[in-house]
């Protein structure tokens, strides 16, 4: 019963923030439900019983989007005075928000201590597949089994972070190049800047 | 599985990763006042792989091949051998370059340090008896080859070699993942013992688009024609030293790679892949003769002249015995010392402002200026071509010998008329030296390191190189006899 109420809870909210992130004028806003609508999906995998991917939408998606977030801020031409005059007309929408969130996660937390949620199979019997948890099946692969080949995985992106940086990274005025130089600039002088031609009729001028 | 058995196994690829992790602190926080130090620690490093992988080809001779991880990697006596000859073709290559950097300002730690990865990646691709280890190692080893393409990179032609590179490479790797993907989908393994035995029960035209995918990436990676186009672009525009990198290390290791698939999983599918490889050696020999003819830049000329080397090295992959690979890891080791000796009589050549001379008009009449280089360079070339009291027709006959063996009679034929095409230049390289005039001057002197690397690489290549036939076949031929169970 309560598994079934908490399926529709998440899912008309999944549905309903997801409508919000596209309807809301404000691209700040947009984020702040894609947000909601990450963590009811997160709920909606709980319920099935993949709480790895469960933990992954929160962590890797709310944790980069948290980021996208940021470069939205930043990159956006958002007038941040009209924004804080916004605060107080929005900040019933936030409590709002941060209510729902709170809500789900006491009621999330409580029905899976209570034993009212199982994580189980997607047919809804409860009987998880392997004697273990999807987390320690995917840790022995991962840790285990392929130990050396995810290690490797992690030196092939130093590798690429160390060649980003050596390509890129530049120390200093000597090492810049193609940087503005003003001294220079002024000493320019119209004689060096340009030349007089008289080119023959019919003829191209060689500069 | 024994963690502590696959860890002493992959030892190398351990410690290697270890040491490089260590020096790029150091070169963090040295910054490239370290440069000289980390060159030095990655050179010991690779010194202490190098006997390592010696151990361990002596371990694999008298027990059995110690399997690591499950099978994800293998430490048998042709991997050891391939990782001695990338070993040394880096130690070699590192102890050249700080010279050419130098002079243009631009050496940094992160050099060595790229190149230690490079070998780890290298070490895995020679080693891997699991396609997901494979395409790491492949994928580690070509990432810190595009930045070393581009190494220099307030130098246009540089920047635009390591761009090529890139593109190309990760085409190819797209290439070689699309095979892998067709052949995990139709035998269900991605382990080479298990991908034979799926074989050996079907082998569906599904599966035959999977090994042509595999094998056209793997082409790429070895520089065959048709797949080579990228090469005279990149060996032109990449720093000197990385270019002799290219042209030794990653090449071995691609082939032995190559080697490893031809004769482990699709070991029991030799019709299937030998039309590909014998129209990939003669179209290599041909095309790296007859390309090499026109050019005057001498970097471009060896790059003509690594693909029509590889076309030789493929004619003993084509005979698909235990000869053919013995021929092949022979060819490897002899190709290795000409190739690296070549490069650095390369980098020996600098007019007296330091600029290094790198076309036909600059080395007229080098045996005037400097007449113990153009000696050596003369061996070298001569060598190159296959010319008889030199080493590098030993490499040339056992290659020949393996596909007469294997009633290749066609192809050894083609391929040894095709040879004397490629005599042209490598003559004219000599003839360009001793008969011409000089027009330019050049530095007279050349540090004691460049004169050890080239020393070494000319004795070995020149008929003293014969001493070794005899050791060399040994070691073939034990390398070799690794995949005795897959034929």
């Amino acid at each position: 019963m309560i598994q079934t109420i908490a399926f529709y809870l998440f899912a008309v909210l999944v549905i309903a923030s997801a409508v919000m992130v596209i309807m809301s004028r404000n691209p700040v806003h947009s984020v702040l439900w894609l947000i909601l609508a990450f963590f009811n999906a997160a709920g909606l995998m709980v319920l099935v019983g993949a709480e790895f991917i469960a933990m992954l939408l929160v962590i890797v998606y709310v944790g980069a989007v948290a980021v996208l977030f940021l470069f939205v801020v930043m990159m956006l031409d958002i007038d941040f005075a009209e924004l804080r005059a916004g605060f107080i007309k929005n900040f019933p929408l936030g409590i709002a928000i941060a209510a729902i969130l709170l809500a789900e996660l006491v009621l999330g937390i409580g029905a899976y201590r209570v034993g009212a949620i199982e994580l189980g199979t997607p047919d809804g019997t409860s009987a998880p597949l392997l004697d273990r948890s999807n987390i320690e099946s995917i840790g022995a692969l991962l840790y285990r089994d392929y130990i050396f080949l995810f290690e490797a995985a992690g030196i092939i992106l130093l590798v690429a972070m160390v060649g980003a940086i050596v390509l890129t990274h530049r120390k200093g005025p000597a090492d810049a190049r193609g940087q503005q130089d003003i001294a220079k600039q002024n000493r320019r002088r119209p004689e060096e800047a340009t030349v007089m031609k008289q080119p023959g009729i019919g003829k191209g001028v060689e500069l | 599985m024994n963690l502590a058995s696959s860890l002493y196994f992959t030892g190398a690829e351990v410690g290697l990763s270890i040491v490089g992790l260590v020096l790029l602190l150091v070169s963090a926080w040295g910054g490239p006042r370290s440069a000289r130090l980390v060159t030095i620690l990655a050179v010991s490093a690779l010194v202490g792989a190098t006997l390592f992988s010696g151990h361990l080809f002596d371990l694999a001779v008298r027990e059995t091949a110690g399997r690591a991880f499950g099978d994800l990697y293998r430490a048998d006596t042709f991997g050891s051998f391939a990782k001695i000859l990338i070993y040394l073709a880096t130690i070699a290559v590192l102890m050249v370059t700080p010279r050419f950097f130098d002079q243009r300002g631009a050496y940094r730690p992160e050099y060595p340090v790229l190149m230690l990865f490079n070998a780890v990646g290298m070490g895995m691709m020679v080693s891997a008896t699991d396609l997901m280890t494979l395409y790491i190692g492949l994928e580690m080893s070509s990432l810190a080859s595009y930045v070393l393409a581009s190494f220099l990179r307030n130098d246009t032609r540089s920047a635009e070699a390591g761009l090529k590179y890139f593109v190309l490479g990760a085409l190819a790797s797209g290439i070689i993942l699309y095979g892998v993907s067709l052949v995990y989908g139709f035998t269900g393994s991605t382990n080479y013992e298990g991908i034979r035995a799926a074989f050996a029960i079907e082998f569906s035209t599904g599966a035959l688009f999977g090994v042509v995918f595999v094998l056209a990436g793997l082409a790429f990676k070895v520089s065959a024609v048709p797949f080579h186009m990228w090469t005279p672009d990149v060996y032109e525009g990449a720093p000197t030293p990385v270019t002799a990198f290219f042209a030794t290390a990653p090449k071995v290791a691609a082939m032995a790679m190559l080697v490893r698939m031809a004769m482990e999983p699709f070991a029991g599918e030799v019709d299937a892949w030998r039309q590909i490889v014998i129209f990939a050696a003669l179209a290599s020999i041909v095309v790296g003769a007859l390309g090499a003819i026109g050019q005057q830049n001498l970097k471009r000329l060896l790059a003509y002249s690594s693909i029509n080397n590889v076309g030789f090295i493929l004619i003993g992959l084509a005979a698909a015995t235990p000869a053919g690979v013995a021929g092949v890891m022979t060819y490897l080791a002899i190709y290795v010392a000409m190739t690296v000796g070549s490069f650095t009589a390369l980098l020996m050549l600098r007019d007296p402002m330091g600029q290094n001379l790198e076309t036909f008009d600059d080395i007229a009449g080098l045996s005037t200026n400097r007449p113990a280089l153009a000696w050596c360079l003369l061996a070298l070339m001569f060598s190159l071509a296959g010319i008889p009291p030199l080493f590098g027709f030993w490499g040339k006959f056992v290659v020949f010998q393996a596909a007469v063996q294997a009633d290749l009679v066609a192809l050894a034929a083609i391929g040894i008329a095709a040879s004397v095409i490629g005599a042209f230049y490598y003559i004219k390289f000599v003839k360009v030296m001793f008969f011409d005039d000089a027009t330019r001057e050049v530095e007279t002197e050349s540090p004691i390191g460049h004169w050890i690397v080239l020393g070494l690489s000319v004795a070995i290549i020149s008929p003293l190189g014969y001493f070794l036939t005899i050791p060399l076949g040994e070691w073939s031929a034990a390398a070799a006899a690794s995949f005795a169970a897959a034929m």
